[in-house]
């Protein structure tokens, strides 16, 4: 029995692996009742592959028979690889053991489509539904929607699961549909908006009725490829920044692609990942997200893709030098957030020392500054940069950075 | 003569000796582990006997001066057994003592500074062991678990794992310092435990984790997690230092997933 639960184990993984977020994080969920499990409100990673990626949940899919013909996937009907399918039970009691023994935050389920949506997402739900209300598990859960699966299955889902997603798959309509014929803009936005719609619904509620039930505290995710088609950087971020502000999503993922068929849409077999690329749009993601900036700053008609050899806010800086350098004694935290080598922490640090003295250049190297990057960018009491020559600049940093580039799509992104 | 106070190195027995210092007034003083002392000549040597009524004092009268988040910094900094910690402790606490209200955030200090750094480290490391215990199913149904942390973070992960394994009996044991923590799912308590009375060994054996009889489906699920493990990394993408940094070697020997011999 093991050997058999072992084979599918490693066929489900395996073919789970592309999907790139693993995070754990955006709940609170409290182990009520001498249960089994909670959840924290940053995740926790409990191992790291060798990729360096955080292991978090137990990633798995249901099946990867599947109906649907879509290019860029291993589990795609044409193609001819071992198939196998986890019984309900069996993935409940893999998740409960996996949990016990410390080694996860909990689940993330997804499935290849087989008979119909709703058939697959009957079963997505049911897993879940095991887990709570049988097992009374609190840990994380993250269900994946299935393109096409019907209302009532994705309300019942996002009371028993933490986070909901529906892959983009892919950044334009047109690759969509040459890619996954299958699929369409609709079957994935519709869910989404729907659950963005119930969520915010929720919320109101919750002000004026307190116990209102849980319905996926850790909101909506998805997940574009990037690299196998053609694309710009410019429009891979516009889908991404109307995601977040028409359906309040928390995270988007960006997924290099992985060339593992063979196929004349696609990149060849042996095309190297586009790795640094997914890390250049994690970071233009954060300067959305976290640094104020509005898209068009970082990526326009005149600037549609990412500089690869160094990083958007960089970029940005030498394409705005009338803006600097920043006076760090007077600017507003907007700008100073702005500054090469500042992130978040140190600018919060900063607002808040300068209330007690005038900062000099040994201050910002004590509150955690990238001070080699930033010394051009700003003025102090004691310094006063000479005025910056990008292109001499940009030589320099290449030269520094040449020797510690360790690229990651999730982690470090600026220093 | 310098005055060494030795104590017992828990916790209320260095609260006990900074509250004999300020008793006493000594100046010239250094507090130090029973375990570490080395006889000195050129002190006056007292021992302490830990007396919670006298602890208690030093402690409310820490936390009536200090935020909460401060006094965290000073259990974290304790627990990181550092050479001298306990001095760095009483330079602290003299100095957040007799200055204005604020000084606990004054870097510039050596002893703020010091504790801050110390209590950073330590809670680093809580962080990791609440992700890299890995819990083993006796055949009893006892959940155990080693672990060697640098530092003696036990007390501080405590919370954590009784909070999310509530309806299971579990036992982590800290193998560098001989003692670990045992929860009982049944009255939901958890209490400190030394070799010899752990739970599956006989009294006065050392509990070696090793030789606790496994639950049949324990070896299984250890394999199942190796295969887990090993399937979800993307060759293509392998990155060795990243890996390194997240998951130092000196982890590995407790972490299933990395153990070299299988089950
Ligand atoms: S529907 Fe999902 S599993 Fe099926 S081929 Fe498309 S991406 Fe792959």
């Amino acid at each position: 029995m093991w050997e058999r639960i072992q084979e599918k184990l490693k066929i489900l993984a395996d073919a789970a692996k592309y999907d790139v977020s693993c995070s754990s994080s955006g709940s609170k969920r409290v182990n009520t009742d001498k249960g089994i499990g909670n959840t924290t409100e940053s995740g926790i990673c409990h191992s790291y592959t060798e990729d360096g990626r955080c292991v978090s949940l137990l990633k798995i899919l249901l099946t990867n028979y599947c109906l649907y013909d879509c290019a860029y996937c291993v589990s795609r009907r044409s193609n001819d690889i071992q198939r196998a399918g986890f019984t309900v039970n069996e993935v409940v009691a893999l998740t409960l053991n996996f949990y016990r023994r410390n080694y996860i935050e909990g689940l993330f389920l997804s499935s290849g489509i087989f008979k119909n949506p709703d058939y697959t997402m009957e079963r997505l739900v049911r897993v879940a539904k095991t887990l709570r209300t049988l097992h009374r598990f609190n840990g994380y859960i993250h269900l994946k929607t299935i393109p096409g699966c019907s209302e009532e299955l994705i309300l019942e889902a996002a009371t028993y699961a933490d986070r909901l997603s529906v892959n983009i798959e892919l950044p334009s309509e047109q690759s969509l549909r040459h890619l996954a014929p299958e699929k369409s803009k609709d079957s994935i936005i519709k869910p989404m908006s729907f659950l963005h719609h119930r969520i915010t619904a929720l919320a109101d509620e919750r002000k004026v009725i307190r116990h209102t039930p849980t319905f996926a505290p850790a909101g909506q995710s998805t997940q574009m490829v990037v690299g196998a088609t053609p694309e710009n950087d410019l429009q891979v971020m516009t889908i991404a920044d109307s995601l977040y502000k028409k359906f309040g999503l928390r995270r988007v993922y960006y997924s290099g692609y992985v060339p593992v068929l063979a196929d004349h849409r696609l990149p060849a077999p042996g095309t190297p990942v586009p790795m640094i690329r997914e890390n250049r749009l994690y970071q233009t993601d954060w300067l959305l997200r976290f640094y104020k900036f509005s898209l068009h700053e970082v990526l326009n008609a005149q600037n549609p893709q990412l500089d690869l050899d160094i990083d958007p806010k960089l970029s940005w800086a030498f394409r705005n030098l009338d803006q600097f350098p920043v006076d760090i004694n007077k600017a507003d935290y907007e700008m100073i957030l702005r500054v090469p080598g500042i992130g978040i922490s140190s600018a919060l640090k900063i607002i808040e020392a300068r209330r007690f003295k005038t900062l000099n250049l040994a201050d910002l190297r004590t509150l955690g500054v990238a001070f080699n990057r930033a010394k051009h960018f700003v003025y102090t009491s004691d310094n006063r940069p000479r005025e910056v020559v990008a292109a001499v600049l940009r030589q320099q940093i290449l030269q520094q950075s040449k020797y510690h580039t360790t690229l990651t799509p999730q982690m470090q992104l600026f220093t | 003569m310098k005055d060494l106070l030795v104590y017992d190195g828990s916790f209320p027995g260095l609260l006990t000796a900074i509250f004999d210092v300020y008793e006493r007034k000594l100046a010239d003083v250094s507090i130090v582990r029973e375990h570490l002392y080395h006889p000195d000549l050129y002190a006056t040597v007292r021992t302490i006997t830990r007396d919670t009524h006298k602890a208690t004092r030093v402690w409310q009268g820490l936390q009536k001066k200090l935020a909460t988040e401060i006094i965290d910094h000073f259990y974290k900094s304790f627990l990181s057994e550092a050479h001298n910690v306990e001095d760095t402790l009483l330079a602290f606490t003299r100095y957040v003592l007799g200055a204005p209200p604020g000084a606990e955030r004054n870097f510039a200090h050596p002893a703020v500074l010091e504790v801050m750094q110390l209590s950073k480290k330590v809670h680093r490391e809580k962080h990791r062991m609440e992700a890299f215990v890995r819990f083993q199913q006796a055949a009893d149904g006892l959940y155990t678990a080693t672990i060697e942390p640098d530092f003696n973070v036990l007390p501080l992960i405590t919370g954590h794992f009784k909070d999310r394994y509530a309806d299971q009996s579990w036992l982590i044991y800290d193998d560098k310092r001989s003692y670990g923590i045992l929860y009982n799912e049944k009255d939901g308590q958890v209490m400190e435990v030394t070799a010899g009375v752990t739970h599956s060994a006989t009294p006065g054996e050392d509990p070696d984790m090793a030789s606790i009889v496994v639950h049949d489906h324990e070896a299984a699920y250890q394999t199942l997690w190796k295969t887990y493990f090993q399937t979800t990394s993307i060759d293509v993408r392998k990155n060795k230092k990243l890996h390194l940094r997240h998951v130092p070697t000196r982890y590995w020997r407790y972490l299933t997933e990395k153990a070299m011999a299988g089950p």
